[in-house]
């Protein structure tokens, strides 16, 4: 197999020694490692193809990647598999103003995709934490969020069709630059959010919208997280719908504070990040009410950002949330569960209280307009009794998530950290459907073996 | 934590897209090492070369792991698994570390022969000759880049102890004069005194000091390293002056870290403390004190100009306003913004001798956004970076920000007569 790769893609786009593979035995996320058997660095649709028949005469399992910045551990490799990095992929083809479409390579950089579009006065919403350095491609398959969700939605809903090889290495393409398409059903949904299981995605067409006109960021603090959660339930309530709605704790806002050293309130329990987008004169409207609807619900202070550079500035912090709370512990366990927006202030609570009860270290952030919640347990993976104790925190956690009527993983998919309680969530008859379908697409179990499920 | 953050402000990642080429993957290689995964190898020697050593990661690093500190460390490591043995290497490696740049007086010496060779017309006669010829490829490729040697070095233009001419002292401190700095840009050490002195400070600048040890700790010799920043604390007590003063990117990254290098040393790990809470870049330390504003322009017409950040001062000193407020400060001087201002030139201390194909690419990526600046003089305050850019930019004037500066305050008085 390895002596095949190499003639197909030559000795530089393989690599095999140690100090080549090591790097590439885990990705975004803690705990996970194994050593894959070679990475390979396809650089067309065709040569991925070409790779896929490869493994499939071998019998090679293959995980495919972007910049390894996941977090559910969907490009951990397993035994004996041979990465395929796609991180050369990274043509933005098209930017098409007139259907407001925008074609690349699946390994093309998230935020190089939103600056192509703001050439043309057009905007790609999507905006996950990693989006200075995650491809495309990883988007699309993991069906990933971002700060935007609440107005904008996420991933899905701007993939307008996909090229994707399939596990004998087949290239298809499914859906098109039609607004509207109801032919035959809807495969480009199939495959995102497949987390590299199903095929791979090697080129994506996206809808774009225009570039909103005018932008506002605002803080809000609080001296209670429960304060925190009632604002948002509020602002959703009285039919405003703001770009985002960020939720950071005192953990988290402590940890960025310390990384970002520009002067966040570090004595409030919760602090709101507020945006709003669109026309002028709605985004100063929608700003007022938010004003008053934070200041009602107990807002001890609430500030608007002086110009555009402050705001990219507070997203950025919020982007850093995540990776900031490793300054306190060496193991960061990071959730990602997500409830129906009525029951967000009881699950908050919840979670408080859950890692009191355990004994436990957690910082709180998330994407509250959602209800998609980030808290993350800051531990060592060293002390055996301390893990111990997350993992019965997580299933307290999950299970009351799931009692909720909400999802084990909003936005960072299962991979192997959420495969435990998948289960729980989708019962027997919908995860059955799932094997059977993953059982028809590939059937020797090649495409990212041992993730969503066994 | 390997969220990979890290990753976009990588520039050897960013030329290969290989995750060994990155901070990431160099830590995980360092994490296999240590837990005996794997050995010191070969591999692991060339990845740590090829590192920059630019810590833009460490910038970029939410999480806030600490890169300089594994960096030094894994370089200390390779040197002591003897990965890399060579005749060569070897001899160059106690040249420099073991003689030029632990014995300054040896330094000088070596400086002056090399200023006569340059200015006797002995060099023009060996080029003209084709005789470097004779030289190792490397240093062949180099020898046109020999940094011009100053007529006068740091302590024949500074004395040891100046007071500014009439404003009463307001601050006592001491001045760094450096390796490179004191023999090839021995006038910014004197336009640095000069803007002290401007600055209601007094001056102490002892003649004869030891290089910083930056060289040494960034090339795996932790022991030299330690050995020169104790005599270094030695030459200038830190409780004796308000402030300690360093004009050179680099120099100023390495200074500032004394407590880590002598914390297991009982007689010094306190006053190295009190060392690095003294130590001030140059621009640093007049932001803080509050610059006087200088009243006269340092050139006859308007000039555009831009200012690049060394890695060592931006991301290894977090100093990255202060050189753009005191530039905004000068009279007639236009600054625009240099695209990717903090993104490394290349030089990287000897980075451009013993990478030179990875140099030559970052140089080339600056080369083209400095023109595209359209800025006729490049501002930056690192030996390196001056060298690296004005080699490959004749017609660009180079020029450290406080030589700007001390030349507006000399205009004062000029405009006064």
């Amino acid at each position: 197999m390895l002596e095949k790769l190499t003639d197909l893609l030559g000795k530089e786009n393989v690599l095999t020694a140690p100090e080549d593979l090591i790097p590439y035995s885990f990705d975004g996320t803690a705990t996970f490692r194994v050593m894959p058997a070679a990475v390979a660095f396809p650089r067309t649709t065709e040569q991925v193809s070409a790779c896929v028949k490869l493994a499939c005469e071998t019998n090679t399992p293959i995980i495919t990647r972007g910049s390894g910045t996941g977090l559910s551990g969907g490009t951990v490799p397993s035994e004996g598999a041979v990465i395929l990095c796609l991180v050369h992929m990274t043509e933005i083809i098209a930017v098409d103003p007139a259907n407001l479409t925008l074609r690349a390579q699946s390994g093309a950089i998230t935020l190089k995709i939103d600056e192509a579009a703001a050439v043309h006065g057009l905007f790609y919403p999507p905006d996950p934490g990693s989006m200075k350095i995650s491809t495309i491609g990883g988007n699309v398959a993991e069906n990933s969020g971002g700060l935007r969700g609440l107005k904008y939605g996420v991933t899905r809903d701007y993939v307008m069709a996909l090229t994707v090889v399939l596990t004998d290495g087949t290239i298809a393409t499914f859906g098109n630059a039609c607004v509207k398409d109801v032919a035959g059903y809807s495969m480009k949904d199939l495959f995102i959010g497949s987390e590299g299981t199903l095929g791979i995605i090697t080129e994506v067409l996206l809808k774009l919208l225009p570039r909103p006109a005018a932008r506002r960021t605002m803080l809000a603090t609080f001296a209670s997280m429960e304060a925190a959660a009632e604002t948002v339930s509020a602002i959703i309530a009285a039919r405003i719908i703001p770009c985002t709605l960020e939720f950071l704790d005192q953990m988290t806002i402590r940890c960025v504070e310390d990384y970002t050293k520009m002067g966040l309130p570090t004595e409030c329990a919760a602090l709101l990040l507020i945006e709003t987008d669109g026309h002028p004169a709605a985004v100063a409207d929608e700003a007022d009410k938010m004003a008053a609807i934070a200041r009602s619900h107990g807002a001890l202070e609430f500030s608007t950002a002086a110009n555009e550079a402050e705001s990219l500035r507070l997203a950025s912090a919020r982007r850093s949330a995540f990776s900031a709370l490793a300054r306190v512990r060496p193991t960061t366990i990071l959730e990602d569960v997500t409830v129906p927006r009525s029951h967000l202030a009881e699950m908050v609570t919840f979670i408080a209280k859950t890692a009191a009860d355990y004994k436990l270290t957690v910082g709180t952030f998330g994407h509250m307009g959602d209800g998609n919640l980030h808290p993350t347990f800051l531990t060592d993976e060293r002390n055996a009794d301390e893990m111990h104790r997350v993992h019965l925190a997580l299933d307290a956690i999950v299970t009351k998530t799931l009692s909720l009527g909400g999802t084990i993983t909003g936005e960072h998919g299962v991979g192997l950290a959420k495969k435990p309680w998948l289960r729980q969530q989708l019962g027997d008859a919908s995860l059955n459907l799932m094997l059977q379908l993953k059982q028809t697409l590939d059937p020797r179990n090649l495409l990212n073996p041992g993730k969503i499920f066994n | 934590m390997h969220c990979g953050m890290c990753l976009p402000t990588c520039p050897t990642y960013d030329t290969t897209k290989r995750e060994r080429n990155s901070p990431r993957g160099r830590i995980a290689l360092m994490r296999a090492i240590a837990e005996d995964e794997l050995p010191v190898t070969r591999e692991f020697a060339d990845e740590m070369s090829y590192c920059l050593g630019c810590l833009a990661c460490q910038t970029a690093c939410p999480a806030g792991v600490d890169y300089a500190t594994l960096f030094e460390t894994a370089r200390a490591d390779i040197e002591q698994a003897r990965i890399n043995p060579s005749p060569t290497r070897g001899f160059y490696r106690f040249v420099t570390l073991h003689l030029l740049f632990i014995h300054p007086r040896l330094l000088r010496v070596f400086g002056k022969l090399l200023r006569f060779y340059q200015t006797s017309g002995a060099e023009t006669l060996v080029r003209k000759l084709h005789l470097t010829r004779l030289l190792p490829a490397n240093l062949r490729r180099l020898e046109p880049q020999t940094p011009r040697i100053s007529e006068k070095f740091s302590n024949e233009l500074i004395a040891p102890l100046e007071q500014p001419a009439t404003d009463p002292v307001k601050h006592r401190v001491a001045l760094l004069t450096g390796c490179i700095q004191d023999i090839a840009f021995s006038e910014i050490n004197r336009d640095t005194a000069d803007v002290l002195l401007a600055n209601s400070c007094e001056v102490h600048t002892p003649p004869v000091q030891p290089c910083c040890g930056s060289i040494h700790s960034h090339n795996g010799e932790t022991e030299l390293a330690r050995d020169v920043a104790r005599r270094l604390i030695n030459l200038i007590p830190p409780e004796k002056f308000d402030a300690i003063i360093t004009n050179a990117g680099g120099c100023g990254s390495h200074l500032r870290h004394y407590t880590h290098l002598l914390e297991d040393d009982p007689d010094y790990s306190s006053r190295a403390r009190l060392w690095d809470q003294k130590i001030q870049d140059i621009h640093e330390f007049l932001a803080k004190i509050q610059i006087r504003p200088p009243t006269a322009a340092p050139f006859d017409d308007e000039t555009k100009v831009t200012y690049h950040d060394s890695c060592h001062l931006t991301h290894g000193q977090k100093v990255t306003l202060q050189p753009r407020q005191i530039i905004d400060l000068i009279p007639g001087l236009k600054r625009v913004e240099l695209p990717e201002a903090n993104w490394c030139c290349g030089s990287a201390g000897v980075y451009s001798i013993t990478q030179p194909e990875q140099a030559t690419l970052l140089l080339n990526r600056k080369v083209e956004k400095i023109q595209s600046t359209g800025a006729t003089h490049l501002l930056t305050a690192n030996p390196g970076c001056h060298l690296q850019i004005q080699n490959a930019m004749p017609a660009l004037k180079v020029i450290h920000p406080i030589s700007v500066l001390a030349q507006a305050y000399r205009n004062e008085s000029i405009s006064l007569n």
